[in-house]
């Protein structure tokens, strides 16, 4: 499954500059706002879930090389987050849900690591 | 060729008949600017077969089947005044009149492109006029070559390997560093200075680290292992000390080394910050989603060796080391 389509399923909103997500395949997933326990955890091309929203999720996930950031709970990462994950390459996506939800229904899509 | 030259409104406006937004400007790939970069000088065929306008069609016929082609330009006191092609020839042959001469059935309608323009323009040419192959002139209208679509991918093709060959040197040359410079003991040191509570530029340092290292053709699951550890490290100078510290890392073949050292205010009990879920640190950057007590966990996770010292009062060192297998950094495998 590609990351285009994990954003159709959970109706996420792309916050970074549009580009080719079908290229993406998340490898897996990992959940957690406590940033060193997500870079403990979360493994090349997973997709991190997070409620934190500041700067700093660009640098954890850019050094993680993670597929995606799905920021929970409509947090609003500013425009100076976003341009960084833009320079860096770095998918941000927003959604409603809490993380809770997201990774009941990642689970349920087969992502189960 | 930079990639990112800015374009002329000519061929902004050219290339689609609108305006480029920045969107489709984000959107050109490599050949695309290559189609504009390219002259068609540079990608067309000057070894010209061409006929004189009086001799006859059989003998053109003999120089399209002998060098394989599909027709040829017609020139007459160095002037381009026609082409002559292979259905020039069959209209000929309805009428049984193979030895009449070129001048009697060659296409007078000239469309031409000139050598100094871009691919792109060749290209254009061949979709409006449904035409596969067009004569190229120079400024004084002299005919120079001919272009075909054929011309075109290969010339594509060519600059396409050319860039790839570039950027094979320059990874080449950052990943043989170590065995280009010959010394008893050659040491790459890289030195950041990270400033206290400056959580704008949290872990720059650590992503300039494992580029670098990439750069210089070390295995990716060590790069990554340098990066969680010197990222950690770099948030304790940034969320602990008082002045802030620096940030070091030496790169040797074997053996990368990372360090931090601060000024203060060091670590009452070094043995407490080692456990994991031990943390000082402040509710309002707990918020962050900092302060898990799982740094220097982590840090001792990635690394092959790791040594804290800290006075209170004096300060805090840190240093790292992860050992390389002989067959990275420097590129290939010692005999």
């Amino acid at each position: 499954m590609n990351l285009q389509q994990i954003i159709e399923r959970l109706d996420l909103k792309l916050l970074t500059d549009s580009r080719d997500l079908t290229s993406i395949r998340p490898a897996g997933g990992y959940t957690s706002d406590l940033l060193s326990c997500v870079m403990a955890g979360a493994k090349s091309k997973y997709i991190w879930v997070t409620l934190q929203a500041h700067l700093n999720i660009v640098a954890v996930a850019a050094l993680l090389d993670v597929a995606a950031v799905i920021i929970t709970e409509n947090a609003q990462p500013d425009s100076t987050t976003i341009a960084k994950a833009n320079e860096q390459g770095v998918v941000l996506l927003s959604t409603s849900m809490p993380n809770f939800e997201v990774d009941g229904k990642l689970w349920e899509m087969g992502f189960r690591n | 060729m930079p990639p990112n030259r800015i374009r002329t409104e000519q061929e902004i406006h050219g290339r689609h008949g609108r305006p480029i937004t920045d969107q489709d400007a984000h959107e050109i790939n490599r050949v695309e600017e290559l189609s504009y970069d390219l002259k068609i000088h540079e990608v067309m065929s000057k070894n010209l077969h061409t006929a004189s306008p009086e001799i006859s069609l059989s003998d053109v016929l003999k120089i399209l089947r002998i060098n394989r082609i599909s027709g040829v330009p017609v020139v007459e006191d160095d002037k381009l005044v026609g082409v002559i092609s292979i259905e020039d020839i069959v209209r000929a042959m309805q009428n049984n009149d193979l030895t009449e001469t070129v001048a009697q059935y060659m296409t007078r309608e000239l469309v031409t492109v000139a050598s100094y323009d871009s691919i792109v323009k060749a290209m254009q040419t061949f979709t409006e006029r449904h035409v596969g192959r067009l004569p190229v002139v120079n400024e004084e209208k002299k005919l120079v070559g001919m272009i075909t679509k054929g011309d075109i991918t290969r010339g594509i093709l060519v600059a396409l390997q050319k860039d790839y060959k570039e950027e094979e040197v320059r990874r080449y040359r950052a990943s043989h560093l170590f065995e280009d410079i010959v010394s008893d003991r050659t040491t790459l040191v890289l030195r950041y200075n990270i400033k206290s509570q400056n959580f704008t530029h949290g872990g720059t340092a650590s992503s300039h680290i494992k580029r670098a290292l990439l750069r210089l053709g070390a295995d990716a699951q060590i790069a990554r292992r340098c990066g969680i550890a010197v990222y950690e490290a770099e948030m304790n100078l940034i969320i602990h000390t008082t002045h802030g510290g620096i940030l070091k890392l030496e790169v040797e073949p074997h053996r990368i080394t990372m360090s931090t050292t601060d000024d203060g205010p060091g670590i009452p009990d070094v043995e407490q910050v080692l456990q994991p879920g031990y943390s000082t640190a402040t509710d309002q950057v707990r918020e962050m989603g900092f302060g898990a007590g799982m740094g220097l966990v982590n840090i001792k996770r990635c690394v092959d060796s790791m040594d804290l010292e800290s006075t209170v009062g004096k300060g805090t060192k840190l240093v790292m080391r992860i050992h390389i297998p002989t067959e990275n950094l420097s590129g290939r495998k010692e005999e």
